[in-house]
């Protein structure tokens, strides 16, 4: 009896989380609806951003959503995952401590500061040495063509690195740490160095643990607003150069919003809120796709 | 089996050491990577905030831009009661929904469920803000303390939600089953062995939440709205750190830079404090070597 | 329930209790630093004042308000959520007045009119916009066209034959121009396109007069902050911003050729002198756009704040406030403002303000 309405009960906050989640596209979907009329499926392959005009397309802020959030995880998960065994396998606990806090903290920079740092200290850095040395190294590679300015996709990417980092090592040195002793003891007595348990012990029982971390930390990156906002540039264009500015959907939403002075053009903001839900939708299911591809072949969780 | 067969080929001891060095250093280098922008950026911080630290930044209303004193004592005020709303509707709704992820969440619903609650994490925050404030700002014709609140759980419950998934599932299925078998109830197991268990890593999930929302600035400019004064209740605008940071960050005068770099710096000590303590009462340290 | 299931569910419930325990404190410490409630001098109930928009004002306003709220013990709680924020929620009734850095356009003005009657326009203050640019050149002068050429991309170095013309004897880097502008819509925006747009038949027929438009070139900043930020940062950087932060962050302006053909640095006493020659022409409904004035001392690209607000006012007393208020930041507020960079309202403005106020109408 207590076992069933248990169950009930916890199933209940989970149809209550479908709900919300149906509330909100909902809601996205009636607001939209007037932009929707207007320009039909060309809305997403239209480039034209011209409120002056009344012409709205979403194509620039899908690319540029896309490729800074995909920079973004290429950039951090590895980065954090070292980090996380670092952290669980390998350093001291007061080290341990002492770097937990530390990336803890930084989840609660309010984003218009972290932007803030970004144009007066990151992007200034990325156009004096980074982008010049960038372009010394892959000269005529179209991937770091164009104008130094510092802003743009990859001062984007790596904005969103730094924020989501938090994110992917708490929660997988958690799920790493939470892997059973018994676990790594038995590799260890088989002779298994420390790199070899963590490999083959750790790291498979943690993996759908580490998935789950990436994808909270791409949810992040691809709804991420301000700090964004302040390093890429702002310009709808579609670009191969990671040193040229690009455009995100949640910054276009932030820029506008409260600048739009009539109901198209507010409504034309609303889809684009619904576009990024779909791409949200499409990137997580291919991350997921992705990972199973290529865990295949490497050995299962117990 | 096949773990032994794997340390079969690995050939030379000397070689697989050299291997376990070389992992060594690179996790520690990825260690330093990764921390080295995120202590620059809190220094950033400290070294920008120190100055407008005073006694009056947590106990003063807010001054006029050009005169001296003057504080957001009812900004930070404000947002420990939006923290405390988000909170009171986020956790029960995000911890449960994550204790059925993890210990009946088989099957379409569930998977449905962990793929939706996903996509809810990639919501923008200032969609979210709109929604809010379209259900419950509208209708009120005020902003309000409570769509704040509102905004800032939709924000916080995926991330609970999650969390608190991962957490549980990783706690041993033999652990569950030694309290099955001594004849305790499922719900009792749950409550009383597997989520004490995964208490570490649920806290983990909270705290994130609650720093991320401790700093989110979009979804309250339409809820909360923001004020000078103190709160007048839940259906009235109320004052939050962050409106106010965003507010002085992007006023051209350097006093405001000062009080909004220095209330960023109190924020942050907020969420170490709030981290600590939490940790302190529930006895996980940051690390939780297993069990 | 075990204690620790306690602590962590009840966690939530605790966050409560403190908050509570925590909002019981601001009454009285709020009544000690305001001197507001409970004021023997305050006759009628006051209640608080809510209003919204342009950032422009935000400054502005915390001194101002914070002098009326001496002066009367009325509270007004002004947020700054960009001017079309301001607007949307004036028609939303979530506020009770909003403030602008552009009169409502015709589409604005039906929703509003459908929402809560007439709107009436008050103009509160005036600014300059200031070019800013990143060169070792002091005093660069521009004029509407070449201005209107760069952020077009037509001019794309600095030694451009027409900026040259300019500035004879100057000797201008052949570095590219790196245009920088607002990614936000913005008051600031709608007066510097509205001033391109006047003076270049070019910018006005591909571009047009907005808060936001689509920009041909150059990078988008967020925020004022944001643009004389990067412009600070990137040598050979142009951009447009509020006076006040060329002033407090030392950053160069352009000298503008206004409309006498005379060469004008960006000031409060050019945006003054401009707007003094706007009140002689002002249209009844003070909706001035005073781009590109007439007068030898007028700063060319300069433009009104206003305060809007419905003119029937069904509430008596916040109505009565709100008039109140009004008529304080048009008059006495007006002091002192020059000192954040806002221009005093001309006499002329005032009076025309008076006027304006007066047709707001009470409690019918």
């Amino acid at each position: 009896m207590a076992d069933t309405a248990f169950r009930r009960v916890s199933f209940v906050f989970g149809v209550l989380i479908v709900a919300l989640v149906a509330l909100m596209v909902y809601e996205m979907a009636q607001q939209s609806s007037l932009s929707m009329r207007t320009f039909g499926p060309a809305f997403l392959t239209s480039t034209t951003w011209d409120p002056q005009h009344r012409a709205f397309g979403a194509l620039p802020f899908i690319y540029g959503t896309v490729v800074s959030s995909v920079l973004a995880l290429v950039i951090a998960t590895p980065i954090s995952l070292g980090v996380a065994i670092f952290l669980v396998e390998m350093s001291p606990n007061w080290l341990g401590n002492v770097i937990s806090a530390v990336v803890e903290l930084l989840a609660a920079i309010p984003s218009v500061l972290l932007g803030l740092w970004g144009i007066f200290v990151m992007v200034p850095f990325l156009q004096r040495y980074v982008e010049p040395a960038l372009q010394t190294a892959f000269p005529g590679v179209p991937l770091f063509d164009g104008a130094p300015y510092g802003v743009g996709l990859l001062a984007a990417g790596l904005i969103l690195a730094i924020m989501i980092v938090p994110t992917i090592v708490a929660i997988s040195r958690d799920v790493m740490a939470s892997v059973p002793i018994a676990q790594r003891e038995g590799m260890l007595a088989l002779g298994a160095t420390k790199w070899e348990t963590t490999r083959r012990a750790v790291l498979p029982y943690a993996r759908s643990g580490i998935v789950g971390a990436m994808v909270l930390g791409l949810g992040r990156a691809l709804g991420e607003t301000m700090a964004v906002t302040m390093v890429i540039g702002n310009r709808p264009v579609i670009s191969p150069s990671l040193l040229d500015p690009s455009y995100t959907m949640a910054s276009v939403i932030a820029n506008e919003f409260t600048e739009a002075t009539y109901e198209l053009y507010v409504s034309a903001l609303i889809e684009i809120g619904l576009v990024l839900f779909a791409v949200t939708i499409l990137m997580n299911a291919a991350a997921r796709l992705l990972v199973a591809r290529t865990a295949r072949g490497m050995p299962v969780a117990p | 089996m096949q773990r032994a067969l794997v340390l079969r080929r690995t050939r030379s001891i000397t070689r697989r050491l050299i291997v376990d060095r070389a992992m060594a250093t690179l996790f520690a280098l990825a260690t330093v990577i990764a921390v080295a922008p995120l202590v620059l950026v809190v220094a950033y911080i400290v070294v920008n905030g120190v100055r407008g630290i005073d006694l009056d930044l947590v106990t003063k209303l807010p001054a006029p831009v050009g005169e001296a004193g003057g504080g957001m004592a009812n900004a930070f005020v404000g947002s420990a009661i939006l923290i405390a709303i988000a909170s009171a509707v986020a956790l029960p709704v995000g911890i449960l929904a994550g204790v059925y992820l993890s210990e009946f969440g088989r099957g379409r619903f569930a998977a449905t469920l962990r793929f939706l609650t996903d996509v809810l994490t990639g919501i923008p925050s200032i969609v979210v803000g709109i929604v809010a404030y379209t259900l419950v700002v509208v209708p009120f014709r005020s902003f309000s303390a409570l769509s704040g609140g509102l905004a800032l759980s939709i924000i916080m419950i995926p991330t609970v939600t999650r969390t608190t998934e991962e957490a549980l599932k990783r706690v041993p299925t033999t652990i569950r089953e030694a309290s099955l078998a001594l004849g305790v109830h499922e719900w009792k197991t749950v409550l009383r062995i597997v989520i004490p268990t995964g208490l570490g890593g649920i806290v983990t999930g909270v705290m994130l939440a609650i720093a991320r929302i401790s700093g989110e600035t979009a979804p309250l400019l339409f809820t909360a709205f923001g004020s000078s004064f103190w709160g007048e209740g839940p259906l009235k605008p109320i004052a939050a750190v962050p409106l106010q940071i965003f507010q002085y960050a992007i006023s051209p005068y350097k006093e405001w830079h000062d009080q909004a770099w220095a209330a960023a710096l109190v924020l942050m000590l907020f969420v170490l404090v709030l981290n600590v303590g939490i940790r302190s009462v529930t006895r996980t340290g940051f690390q939780s070597r297993g069990v | 329930m075990s204690r620790k299931l306690l602590i962590a569910g009840g966690f939530s419930v605790a966050l409560v209790a403190a908050a509570c325990g925590g909002s019981a404190v601001p009454p009285s410490a709020g009544a000690t630093s305001s001197a507001v409630a409970g004021s023997p001098a305050a006759a009628a109930p006051k209640v608080q004042l809510t209003g919204a928009g342009s950032s422009f004002d935000a400054p502005l306003f915390s001194k101002v308000f914070k002098g009326f709220q001496d002066k009367t013990g009325i509270r007004v709680n002004y947020q700054s959520i960009g001017s079309g924020g301001g607007v949307e929620q004036l028609t939303k009734k979530t506020v009770d007045f909003g403030a602008s850095d552009f009169p409502l356009n015709d589409e604005q003005t039906k929703a509003a009119e459908a929402a809560g009657g007439p709107v009436v326009h008050v103009p509160v203050t005036m600014g300059a916009v200031s070019i800013g640019y990143n060169l070792p050149i002091d005093g660069l002068k521009l004029d509407g066209p070449t201005l209107s050429g760069i952020y077009l991309g037509t001019i794309k170095k600095w030694d451009d034959p027409a900026i040259a013309a300019l500035n004879p004897g100057v000797k201008l880097p052949s570095t590219a121009v790196a245009v920088v502008h607002r990614s936000d819509g913005s008051g600031t925006t709608f007066i510097f396109t509205s001033y391109l747009s006047a003076v270049s038949p070019d910018w006005k027929s591909k571009i047009g007069a907005s808060g936001s438009v689509n920009w041909p070139v150059g990078i988008g900043a967020k925020g004022s902050e944001g643009v004389s930020g990067q412009v600070t940062n990137t040598p050979g950087a142009i951009g447009y911003f509020e006076l006040a932060y060329a002033k407090q962050n030392n950053i160069k302006s352009a000298v503008m050729k206004n409309a006498a053909g005379k060469f004008v640095e960006p000031s409060v006493q050019g945006a003054a002198d401009a707007g003094a020659g706007a009140a002689a022409n002002m249209p009844s409904d003070l909706k001035a756009v005073f781009v590109n004035a007439p007068g030898d001392t007028s700063y060319p690209i300069s433009g009104f704040s206003w305060i809007v607000v419905f003119q029937k006012q069904a509430d008596k007393v916040k109505g009565q406030e709100l008039v109140d208020m009004l008529s304080y930041v048009t008059t006495a507020g007006q002091q002192g403002v020059d000192a954040l960079y806002y221009a005093p309202l001309p006499k002329a403005v005032q009076d025309l303000d008076a006027k304006a106020i007066k047709t707001i109408t009470i409690g019918q």
